[in-house]
């Protein structure tokens, strides 16, 4: 794919998307997978997965009830452990906003909705910024909003990108993230094209997947659009940050992005105002080796909440 | 070219259904009893063991879940696929010590062993289960159930005998179990893990290491997601203090004579529930 250009939406310059290597970048996340989290770093490595979480249910089965006892864990992942922070934010449908607003009152946990026909975002940009601004309105810090892929894959790049800016205007006050749905995408090229597009029509974070298709998030991938975030940076002098999704189930992955985000981006991005990891079972198993280190024995899935 | 090159066989651990070597990279070496290399096998760590019981947690309800007869029918298979390896078991055998004529022994008492477990399959739960009468109107009952993971320190001697002698009654019930196995019986221990491997017992419902089983003991004892532990291969010089670490998560503490064949050996990793039902009008 030869360079392209995108006009930044902010100021009118045009920014450069260059093609990638495909090679070099899968070798260079496998050495980064390589890389070992000694004892000592550990713990600090497992509370920043734990700040950078959103803590996610997203099922046509979800009630008010199962939200609130979503927001407790987050507000207090271990409740026989004061040291364990709370997570970033809970991620639910725009039906469940009030219902978390509710629950995650009084802490610094964020609510973020997803919203505009999610997951697929194939209905008109009007009922979907509609249902942008109503789940602002409901009170959503947060907006996940998802690439309209089927214009950005048929070429039409244009209504793609004028539909973010549209639906960036919807949320106001409210973040907006923007879901790649890297696994649809079908390439690198193509996956840096689609972060270099959303930043540029005014992302505040861009998102790798919805989760609800088998092929998520992976480190070559979000390596990707964190080098695609980099360079982004570089040529406009704004940061933007990245949401990791889908199929993060492990302690071990989710350091692999920690290490992935902080070699790529520096430690500025390893914060909750920066980096995400999207996981529903996640925080479990981050638990699970927080209870390890502090026991010295293996601890086993009848210690956590079943979820 | 004259003459064949000697293919050895690599000895791997066997989790979940796979045989990786030892995420350590360390082996150790069996020899035969003139003191000559027969084989370099993995040694197993902690994380080898931890990914072992997690493959053993994973695989565990859904073994528990299918019929007894199907269990039944699946072990009855295993008996048949170490059948039709005898010649291999035997050889392995002579070949760390044993006499043509034992060895011979010690492989056919393994797969009757084997066979006569199996059987207990869709049985054990009519003779330890009961009907209870209580004063009241309600059906009383207990039945048994499976413990979950078991973890099981391999006898070292007899090698095949030993092993098989408690696996099965392990497994029968529906618990998944990680085997450790120690010195030549190693040998013996990963290649019952091939049979397994080509038969239709799921991926996860035996997992085998083999290295250092006073290393792996207290990891062992320690885990809190293991529900029983079998120290019957455990040799005499281990320090038993190390199993009071099992009472973390009330662990079940079992040791048997490594050659007995028995029901109890069935109810040793088996939980007696007990239901009360209304009796209608």
């Amino acid at each position: 794919m030869p360079t392209s250009t995108i006009t930044f939406r902010e100021t009118g310059s045009s920014i450069k998307v260059t093609p990638v290597d495909e090679v070099s970048l899968e070798a260079r996340a496998a050495s980064l997978a390589t890389r070992s989290i000694k004892t000592t770093s550990k713990r600090a490595a497992l509370h920043l997965a734990i700040r950078c979480m959103d803590l996610t249910t997203l099922e046509g089965a979800d009630t008010p009830e199962k939200v609130a006892s979503l927001c407790q864990k987050a507000k207090r992942p271990d409740p026989s452990n004061h040291d364990v922070p709370s997570v970033a934010a809970v991620c639910i449908y725009p039906e469940m906003v009030h219902h978390a607003v509710e629950g995650t009152e009084g802490s610094n946990v964020k609510v973020a909705s997803v919203a505009g026909a999610f997951p697929s975002g194939l209905s008109t940009i009007e009922a979907r910024t509609a249902d942008i601004a109503d789940a602002v309105k409901r009170g959503a810090d947060e907006i996940d909003i998802v690439l309209n892929r089927s214009a950005f894959l048929s070429g039409d790049e244009q209504r793609a990108f004028e539909e973010i800016v549209a639906s960036k205007d919807a949320c106001g006050e409210a973040h907006l993230k923007v879901i790649l749905e890297v696994g649809e995408l079908g390439s690198y090229d193509k996956i840096r094209q689609a972060s270099m597009l959303a930043m540029a029509a005014g992302a505040d974070f861009i998102k790798t997947s919805t989760g609800k298709i088998p092929q998520a998030s992976s480190l070559p991938r979000v390596l990707c659009m964190a080098e695609a975030v980099r360079d982004f940076a570089q040529q406009t002098n704004i940061s933007v940050g990245i949401k990791a999704a889908g199929g993060i189930r492990t302690a071990k992955q989710a350091w692999h992005y920690l290490v992935v985000i902080g070699e790529t981006l520096g430690t500025e991005w390893l914060s909750p105002e920066m980096f995400r990891i999207g996981a529903s079972s996640l925080l479990n198993d981050v638990l699970l080796q927080l209870n390890r280190l502090d026991s010295g024995s293996y601890s086993g899935p009848d210690y956590v909440t079943v979820d | 070219m004259t003459g064949k090159i000697p293919i050895a066989k690599t000895y791997k651990l066997f989790i979940d259904g796979a045989f990786p070597r030892s995420e350590s990279g360390r082996t150790f070496s069996v020899n035969n009893p003139e003191g000559e290399l027969i084989a370099n096998v993995s040694q197993a760590s902690r994380k080898d063991f931890r990914e072992a019981v997690r493959a053993a947690r994973a695989a565990q309800l859904s073994w528990a879940s299918r019929t007894a007869y199907n269990r039944g029918q699946i072990l009855y298979r295993v008996a048949e696929m170490l059948e039709s390896r005898k010649t291999e078991f035997v050889e392995l055998l002579k070949s760390i010590g044993a006499n043509s004529r034992s060895a011979t022994r010690e492989v056919e008492d393994s797969i009757q062993r084997w066979v006569w477990y199996a059987g207990w399959s869709d049985k054990y739960s009519q003779i330890l289960g009961s009907v209870n009468p209580v004063s009241g109107p309600y059906f009383n009952f207990t039945v048994p159930e499976p413990t979950g993971v078991v973890g099981i320190i391999a006898p070292t001697e007899p090698s095949m005998l030993g092993l098989i002698s408690r696996l099965v009654p392990a497994i029968v019930s529906g618990n998944t179990v990680v085997v450790v196995s120690e010195g030549e019986s190693s040998l013996a221990s990963v290649t019952i893990g091939e049979v397994l491997a080509t038969s239709d017992v799921p991926a996860g419902v035996v997992n085998i290491l083999t290295g250092d089983q006073t290393d792996l003991l207290p990891w062992m004892v320690g885990h809190l997601d293991v529900n029983a532990v079998d120290i019957s291969g455990i040799s005499h010089e281990t320090d038993l203090t190390l199993i009071e670490e099992a009472a973390s998560n009330v662990k079940r503490v079992i040791s048997r004579q490594v050659n007995e064949e028995s029901l109890e050996l069935i109810s040793d990793f088996l939980e007696m529930k007990t239901v009360w039902h209304p009796i209608g009008r």
